[in-house]
C-alpha cells in the first residue's frame, strides 16, 4: 500500500534581486533612526578619531552626533545664514565651515563661538576642508575663486580664479599637503598645487560637478555630476577610466566603503547604488523616501547617514554579530529538554522484544481532506487568510490538483456570500499573475458559470464582481498595448535586418 | 563441432499473470497465476517465482486446485486441454483432452467431478460449496440451477436503473446466499431464492464504480470487495455497516482471491500486479510482472547501469524490468502525484524518456491533455544517487515547449564534460538543454536551456546525435539539418524528396560517416557526411530503424503484407549480413538492442551480429515480448578447453550405437579416479596445478615440420582410439563429421585432444 502523495506545490523562480555576498552584507543593517532636521541636510563628515563622531550641515546649524546617539552631543548655531560643508579636521578638535554670507567659520569642536572667520569670499562658501598639513584651510566659493588660508594668522594665501562657474565641490589630497581638487558647476574638475599659482591638470566631466572623491591611494579621482560618475586616472594625466550612468537624475553624493572595494554614489532620485570597484557594476541598491543630498558611511561600514532634501536624517546601524545570531535563534523554537529526551535515555533489556512504530506520514491541511476526498473542505482550508496572503501558490496548487482530480466543479459550488466573496477576493488578487493564470482562468470561467444565477442578490459579491471586470479590462487594455509594441519592434527589426540574399534564413538566437 | 547459431524468435515473458484469478495453495505458500502459455508457480512470501508449469500451447484460461487432493491444480487452456500438475514439484500428472473449445474457464470443482463448462457468453459462473447448486450471471439475468432437484428459477433483475449490469458474483459457503456486484457499485446479497419468485435482496454501496470481484472468505463471515477504486473493502457478514479498507493498492482491482484457510488474500490488479494480503488487511508481498499500458509510448530503453529494459509502467511512473528474469526491478515515479483511481479522468502520463549514455541521467517528459485546455508538459531530469541506487529528481522544467514533444536524446559522448540534451517540440522549436554548475539560487548543478532553434517554422520530427556527439541531425519533414552542437552552427541540410522523415540514425564506430534516414514513401536513405551526398538508398517500407550501440550494425524492421521482416546490415556494405523474412505477424511497434551479460564468440557470419546483444522487440498485436537471440550455449574458455573435447567423445558415441559409457580416455579414468579420492590422500592442490598448467604448455622445440608430423601421429592416433573402441572409423568419417571445422580450429582441437590426461594417471600409479 503505497502512502498518499501530497499535493505538488510548484515552485516558482524567485524574481527580485540576487543573493550575493554583497546584499548580504549591505542589508545586514537595522531599521533606520530617522531625525527630523530644519533644512535640508547638504553634508555629512565623520570624525577621524574616535569615537567618530559626525558633524550634519542642515540649514543654519551644524550638529554633531554621537556614534550611537540620537541626540546632538553639540551644535553649532552661530550662523547668520545657511551653513555649508562642516569639516573635521584629521585631528578631530577643529570644524571648519563654510556660510551663505561668504564668512568661513572655524571652530573648536568643544567650544561654541568660533575661534576664526575668514572673510574675503564675495559669495556664499559651499567648499571647505583642511589640507594634510592641518595648518591651511581650502575653501570654494560661488563667486568662482577658490583660496588657501592661514589658519594662525587667519589670512589668506593664495586665491585661484580659473574656474568660470560656482564651485561646489573640492578635496584635498590626504598625502600631499599642497594638492587639492575642486570641481565647478563650469563642468570642470581642476588639480592644484598651492607652490605654483595655477592649476597643474583639468579634466571636462561634461556635466557640473556635484562630488569628488579620492581613493585613499590618491591615483584615482571619482567625480560626480549630471547623471554621471567618472573615474579619472591622476597618474596618467587625467585620463577618464570609466563613466557610470545608473542613476536617472543628478548624483549628488560619493563615498567609499572601509576597505576601497566598495563606491556608494547617493542621487536625486533617492537612491543609493553600490559599484564594485573591481569592474564598475552595481552590486547593491538602498531606496530612501526623499531625494538625497549628503551620504556618510562610517569607519568600518559601522552605519550609513543619508540626509534629504525634506530635512531628515536617516541613520542604519550594522547590526552586531550577536543580534543576527539572536534573531535567528528566536525564530527556532526547539523542544524543551525534558520532553527531547523522553524515552529517548532508556537503555533496552536484553530480552526486550522491539515494536516499530509505523512511521506517521504528516500532511498538510488541506492534504488531509484531499486524502479523504473532502474536495470543498480541502479548498476552505487552501483559502484561509494567511495562505491566501502570504502564500498564494498553496492556493493555486489545491485549486490546480481540484481541477486535475475532476473535481473543481464541486468544490467551487454550494458557497455562500461570505465564501463567494473570499474567493472572488482571491482571483483579483491573483488572476492576472502570469504564474498563476493558466489554471486561475479556468477556475473563475466555472466560478461565473455557477454562481451567475445569484448575481444582483448579493452587494458583497457584486462588488467583488465589478472588481474582477475592472481588473479583466485593464489587463486586456494592457495585452493590447504589449501587442501593439511588439508589432513595433518587430517593424523596426526587420526593417535594420541587412537583406540576405539566400532565400532560407535561419533565426535562432540565443538564450542566457 | 561448433553449435550452430541458429537465429529464432523466442517469446521472453512480460505476459499477464492477472488474466484469470490466481489460487492459492491450502498451506498459503504458494500462488498459482495463468501466465500466457504456461502457469506460474509464485511463492506467496518471497515473491519469487518457484517454476513454471509449462506444457499448453495456447493461452492458460483457468486453473484450480484439486479438491481431492490439496497438492495438485488443473489447469485448462484455449488449446482444448486440461492438465492436471503436482504444482509444488512441477509435474504433469495427466492430460485430459477435450473437443474443440475456443475459451474454456472452469470455475468450479465440485465434490463429485470436474465440472467443465463452456462459457464464451456467461459473464460469471459459480456453485455454492456444498455443491447444491451453480449460480450464473449474464447481463441482467442471474440463473441458479440446481443439481438436486433438477430445476432451475430464474431471476430478473429489475430494469429501472440503468446500470445494474451484474459484474460478479460470488456464493456463500455455508448460508444460501448469493453475493453479486453490479456495474453502479452497489453489492446485492440474495437470499431466499429456493422458494420461487420470493427471493430477498439487500444492498451494500461503497464503491461509486462498477465492482470488479467479489468474494466470501472460507468461513463466510467477511465479504472482500474490489474495483476501479483500488481499495480492497471487507465487510462483516451480517453486519454491513461495519467495513474495513485497504486504501491505494496501485490499480484497479481486477480479481479477488481468498486461500482455502482464509489466512491469505489475493488480489489481482489491472497493472499486471498480485498482492498478496494478510487477513488482518494488510500487504505482505507484491508480485509484479510487467505492466503495459494502452501503448509504449516512451520508446524501449536499455538502462545502462542495470542492463534492465526501461518503459512506461503503470500510469505516472517508469518501470525498470529485468530481462534476464522476468521480473520488475523497480517503479520510478516519475508524476509524483496522487493517482486518482477513476475511469475517464485524464492524468499525467510519461511520454518520453531518455538514458545519457553512462546512466548518470535521466530524462523524462510527461503530459497531460484536457479537453478544451492546454496541454500540460513537464520536462524532469533525473540524476543517479550513488547512495540511494537510484534516480533522483533534479530539475523540473515546467512547460519546457508550447507543443507535444515529439523527439529527444542525450548527447552519446562518453568523455565529454558537459552533457546535453536535446528536445524537438510541434511548436517548431527544437532545444539544446545544458547541465550548470552553479546558481546563486539553487545549489548544486541544474538544467538549464542553452539553445533555442528552428528551421523555417517547420516541425521538428526526430533528432539524433553521432557517436561522438559532435554533429545533431534533426529532421524537419522532409529535410534533415545537420548542426554542430559545439557552436549552434546550421552545417548542412540533406533532402531525399518526397515523404517526410520518418527514422534517423547516425552511423556508429566504423560507419559513424553515414547517417542514414527512413522517409515515409518507402525509402531507406543513406547519406555520407563527409561529401554530404547520398550514398544509396533502397526502395522498403522500414517501419522501425535502430542502431546497436555496440556495433555498427544496423537493424530495420520492414512491414508488408500484415508480417514484418527484420534486416540487419552494415551502412558501408551493400549486402545485408542477417535478413529474416517475416519474423512475425502485425507490426513491430518498439525494438531495442540490450547488451548481453557476456559476449559471445560465435564464428557463424549471420550470427556475429548477435554476438554482443540481443534484440528484443514488441509487436502491435502480441502484448508480449519476444526477442530474437541466438539459442547457442554461451562459450567460455573452459568450454573450448574441455566442452569441445567432450562433445567429441559424444558425437562418436552417438555415431556407434552400441557405445558404452564406461568406454571412457585414460584421461577421463584418471580424472575420476581422482574426484574418487578422498582429498586428505591426494598431493596438494598448488603441486596438481604446476603439473597441470606444465601439460598444457606447448613446447618451443618444435618445428613446422614436426608439428606437421604430430599431426598426422595425431590423426593416427585417432584411428587408433576408434579402432580401439572396436568401431573401424576412419578418418574420412571424421572428415565429414565436422565439415564446417576450419583449419585453426581443427588444429585446436587436436591441441586439446593431445592433453591426454596422462600426467595424472601416472601420478596416481606412483
Amino acid at each position: 500500500m503505497a502512502s498518499f502523495k501530497p499535493t505538488k506545490i510548484q515552485v516558482y523562480p524567485k524574481l527580485g534581486e540576487k543573493v550575493t555576498q554583497d546584499t548580504l552584507y549591505w542589508k545586514n543593517y537595522k531599521a533606520p533612526v530617522q531625525i527630523k532636521e530644519f533644512g535640508a541636510v547638504t553634508n555629512i563628515d565623520f570624525s577621524p578619531v574616535a569615537p567618530h563622531n559626525y558633524a550634519v550641515t542642515a540649514f543654519t546649524r551644524i550638529h554633531i552626533y554621537g556614534p550611537f546617539s540620537q541626540e546632538p552631543v553639540k551644535s553649532f548655531t552661530r550662523f547668520k545664514d545657511t551653513a555649508y560643508c562642516g569639516r573635521f579636521r584629521s585631528d578631530g578638535q577643529l570644524l571648519v565651515a563654510g556660510c551663505e554670507d561668504s564668512v568661513v567659520r572655524l571652530f573648536d569642536v568643544s567650544g561654541k563661538v568660533a575661534l576664526r572667520m575668514f572673510k574675503g569670499h564675495t559669495k556664499a562658501v559651499r567648499v571647505t576642508d583642511f589640507t594634510s598639513d592641518r595648518y591651511h584651510i581650502l575653501t570654494g566659493s560661488d563667486d568662482y575663486t577658490c583660496r588657501l588660508w592661514d589658519i594662525p594668522n587667519s589670512t589668506e594665501l593664495t586665491s585661484y580664479q580659473e574656474h568660470t562657474d560656482y564651485i561646489r565641490c573640492g578635496i584635498t589630497s590626504k598625502l600631499n599637503r599642497d594638492l587639492f581638487i575642486t570641481g565647478s558647476y563650469d563642468h570642470t574638475l581642476k588639480l592644484f598645487d598651492a607652490r605654483v599659482n595655477k592649476s597643474v591638470m583639468t579634466m571636462d566631466h561634461g556635466q557640473p560637478v556635484e562630488s569628488l572623491l579620492l581613493y585613499p591611494s590618491e591615483g584615482l579621482l571619482v567625480s560626480a555630476g549630471g547623471r554621471y560618475v567618472k573615474v579619472w586616472d591622476l597618474l596618467k594625466g587625467g585620463q577618464p577610466l570609466v563613466s557610470l550612468k545608473n542613476h536617472h537624475k543628478t548624483v549628488t553624493c560619493l563615498c567609499l566603503s572601509s576597505n576601497g572595494q566598495r563606491l556608494l554614489s547617493a542621487s536625486l532620485d533617492r537612491h543609493v547604488k553600490v559599484y564594485n570597484t573591481t569592474n564598475y557594476k552595481v552590486v547593491h541598491n538602498f531606496d530612501y523616501a526623499a531625494s538625497i543630498l549628503s551620504l556618510g558611511l562610517a569607519p568600518d561600514d559601522e552605519s550609513i547617514v543619508v540626509g534629504m532634501t525634506n530635512g531628515i536624517l536617516s541613520i542604519k546601524h550594522r547590526k552586531s554579530s550577536e543580534e543576527t545570531k539572536e534573531i535567528s535563534g528566536q525564530q527556532k523554537r526547539r523542544p524543551a529538554y525534558r520532553v527531547f529526551v523522553k524515552g529517548k535515555n532508556y537503555v533496552p533489556k536484553q530480552d526486550d522484544y522491539l515494536v516499530s512504530k509505523p512511521v506517521k506520514q504528516h500532511l498538510a491541511k488541506y492534504d488531509k481532506q484531499l486524502k479523504r476526498f473532502n474536495v470543498s473542505k480541502a479548498l476552505d482550508t487552501a483559502l484561509e487568510t494567511w495562505t491566501r496572503f502570504r502564500k498564494p501558490e498553496i492556493t493555486v496548487a489545491v485549486i490546480k490538483e481540484l481541477d486535475r482530480r475532476g473535481t473543481l466543479k464541486n468544490a467551487l459550488a454550494g458557497r455562500d456570500e461570505r465564501g463567494l466573496s473570499q474567493l472572488l477576493n482571491f482571483l483579483v488578487g491573483n488572476l492576472v499573475d502570469p504564474r498563476f493564470a493558466p489554471v486561475l482562468v479556468p477556475a473563475t470561467e466555472m466560478i461565473l458559470d455557477i454562481y451567475q444565477s445569484v448575481i444582483g442578490q448579493s452587494p458583497v459579491v457584486d462588488v467583488q464582481l465589478q472588481r474582477l471586470q475592472d481588473l479583466l479590462e485593464r489587463e486586456i487594455g494592457y495585452q493590447q498595448d504589449l501587442l501593439e509594441v511588439l508589432g513595433m519592434l518587430d517593424t523596426m527589426f526587420t526593417s535594420s535586418l541587412p537583406r540576405k540574399e539566400v532565400p532560407c534564413s535561419e533565426t535562432f538566437y540565443r538564450r542566457f | 563441432m561448433v553449435e550452430h547459431g541458429d537465429i529464432r524468435v523466442v517469446h521472453r515473458g512480460g505476459s499477464k499473470i492477472n488474466f484469470r484469478e490466481p489460487v492459492l495453495s491450502h498451506d498459503s505458500r504458494l500462488l498459482l497465476c495463468a501466465s500466457g502459455e504456461c502457469v506460474k508457480v509464485f511463492s506467496s512470501s518471497t515473491e519469487e517465482c518457484v517454476h513454471d508449469l509449462q506444457g499448453h500451447t495456447d493461452l492458460v484460461t483457468g486453473v484450480l486446485l484439486n479438491p481431492s487432493n490439496h497438492l495438485q491444480a488443473y489447469s485448462c487452456s484455449a488449446d482444448g486441454t486440461v492438465r492436471l500438475w503436482d504444482f509444488t514439484d512441477g509435474i504433469l500428472i495427466k492430460v485430459q483432452l477435450h473437443c474443440h473449445h475456443v475459451s474454456v474457464q472452469p470455475l468450479s470443482v465440485s465434490v463429485f467431478s470436474l465440472l467443465m463448462c463452456m462459457c464464451v457468453t456467461l459473464t460469471r459462473l459459480l456453485s455454492s460449496s456444498q455443491g447444491e447448486y451453480i449460480a450464473s450471471a449474464k447481463g441482467l439475468h442471474l440463473e441458479v440451477y440446481f443439481f438436486k432437484k433438477q430445476k432451475f428459477s430464474l431471476k430478473e433483475d429489475n430494469k429501472k436503473g440503468a446500470k445494474n449490469t451484474f459484474t460478479c458474483l460470488s456464493c456463500h459457503p455455508k448460508d444460501d446466499c448469493i453475493a453479486t456486484g453490479h456495474e453502479d457499485g452497489k453489492i446485492r446479497l440474495w437470499r431466499n431464492f429456493n422458494h420461487k419468485r420470493e427471493y430477498t435482496y439487500s444492498t451494500l454501496h461503497w464503491h461509486h464504480s462498477a465492482v470488479s470481484s467479489v468474494r466470501f472468505t472460507p468461513e463466510g463471515t467477511n465479504l472482500l470487495s474490489g474495483g476501479v477504486e483500488s481499495v480492497l473493502v471487507q465487510w462483516r457478514y451480517n453486519q454491513e455497516t461495519q467495513k474495513d479498507f485497504l486504501p491505494r493498492l496501485g490499480a484497479a482491482i481486477t480479481h479477488i482471491a481468498v486461500s482455502p484457510d482464509g489466512e491469505l488474500f489475493c488480489t489481482a490488479h489491472s497493472d499486471n500486479k498480485l498482492t498478496v494480503i494478510q487477513s488482518c488487511v494488510k500487504v505482505s508481498a507484491v508480485i509484479q510482472g510487467l505492466v503495459k499500458g494502452e501503448s509504449v509510448r516512451t520508446d524501449l530503453m536499455v538502462d545502462p547501469r542495470s542492463k534492465a529494459l526501461v518503459l512506461n509502467g503503470k500510469p505516472g511512473h517508469l518501470q525498470f524490468y529485468s530481462l534476464q528474469r522476468d521480473k520488475q526491478l523497480y517503479n520510478l515515479d516519475i508524476v509524483q502525484q496522487e493517482y486518482i483511481h477513476e475511469s475517464g479522468l485524464q492524468q499525467f502520463e510519461v511520454v518520453k524518456a531518455a538514458f545519457d549514455t553512462r546512466g548518470n541521467w535521466l530524462a523524462t517528459v510527461e503530459e497531460r491533455k484536457q479537453k478544451d485546455s492546454t496541454l500540460e508538459l513537464n520536462l524532469k531530469l533525473w540524476a543517479y544517487d550513488e547512495q540511494t541506487q537510484s534516480f533522483v529528481l533534479n530539475t523540473t522544467v515546467s512547460g519546457p515547449h508550447e507543443a507535444r514533444i515529439t523527439a529527444m536524446c542525450f548527447c552519446h559522448t562518453a568523455d565529454s564534460q558537459t552533457t546535453m540534451l536535446v528536445s524537438a517540440s510541434q511548436d517548431g522549436h527544437f532545444k539544446a538543454w545544458q547541465l550548470e554548475s552553479n546558481h546563486y539560487f539553487y545549489e548544486g548543478p541544474f538544467w538549464s536551456c542553452d539553445f533555442v532553434g528552428a528551421y523555417h517554422s517547420l516541425v521538428p520530427e526526430c533528432c539524433c546525435f553521432s557517436a561522438d556527439g559532435s554533429l545533431l541531425a534533426i529532421s524537419f519533414q522532409e529535410v534533415v539539418t545537420v548542426w554542430s552542437p559545439a557552436s549552434w552552427e546550421l552545417l548542412t541540410t540533406l533532402s531525399q524528396p518526397p515523404g517526410a522523415i520518418r527514422d534517423l540514425c547516425f552511423g556508429r564506430q566504423s560507419c559513424s560517416k553515414y547517417l542514414l534516414g527512413t522517409t515515409a514513401k518507402n525509402l531507406l536513405c543513406c547519406w555520407n557526411l563527409l561529401t554530404c551526398t547520398l550514398e544509396w538508398s533502397t526502395s522498403m517500407d522500414v517501419s522501425l530503424l535502430l542502431s546497436d550501440p555496440l556495433s555498427e550494425n544496423m537493424a530495420a524492421f520492414c512491414s508488408h503484407a500484415g508480417c514484418t521482416d527484420l534486416f540487419v546490415f552494415k551502412p558501408s556494405e551493400p549486402r545485408p549480413l542477417f535478413s529474416h523474412k517475416a519474423i512475425c505477424s502485425g507490426k513491430v511497434t518498439r525494438a531495442v538492442f540490450a547488451p548481453r551479460e557476456e559476449m559471445l564468440e560465435s564464428c557463424e557470419e549471420s550470427s556475429q551480429w548477435l554476438n554482443r546483444s540481443q534484440l528484443y522487440f514488441l509487436t502491435q498485436y502480441m502484448v508480449n515480448i519476444p526477442l530474437v537471440i541466438d539459442d547457442s550455449v554461451a562459450v567460455t574458455p573452459f568450454y573450448l578447453l574441455l566442452g569441445k573435447h567432450r562433445q567429441q567423445q559424444q558425437e562418436k558415441q552417438d555415431r556407434s550405437f552400441s557405445a558404452e559409457r564406461n568406454q571412457l580416455p585414460q584421461g577421463s579414468v584418471a580424472i575420476k579416479e581422482l574426484l574418487h579420492t578422498p582429498a586428505h590422500v591426494l598431493p596438494s592442490a598448488s603441486f596438481l596445478c604446476s603439473m597441470f598448467v606444465r601439460s598444457l604448455l606447448i613446447s618451443e622445440k618444435k618445428s613446422e615440420e614436426e608439428e606437421m608430423e604430430s599431426d598426422k601421429e595425431e590423426e593416427s592416433e585417432c584411428e587408433m582410439e576408434a579402432s580401439t573402441m572396436g568401431q573401424g572409423q576412419t578418418a574420412e568419417a571424421q572428415e565429414t563429421a565436422a565439415p564446417a571445422l576450419t583449419k585453426a580450429q581443427a588444429r585446436e582441437l587436436r591441441r586439446v585432444k593431445k592433453l591426454d590426461h596422462s600426467w595424472l594417471s601416472s601420478l596416481l600409479d606412483s
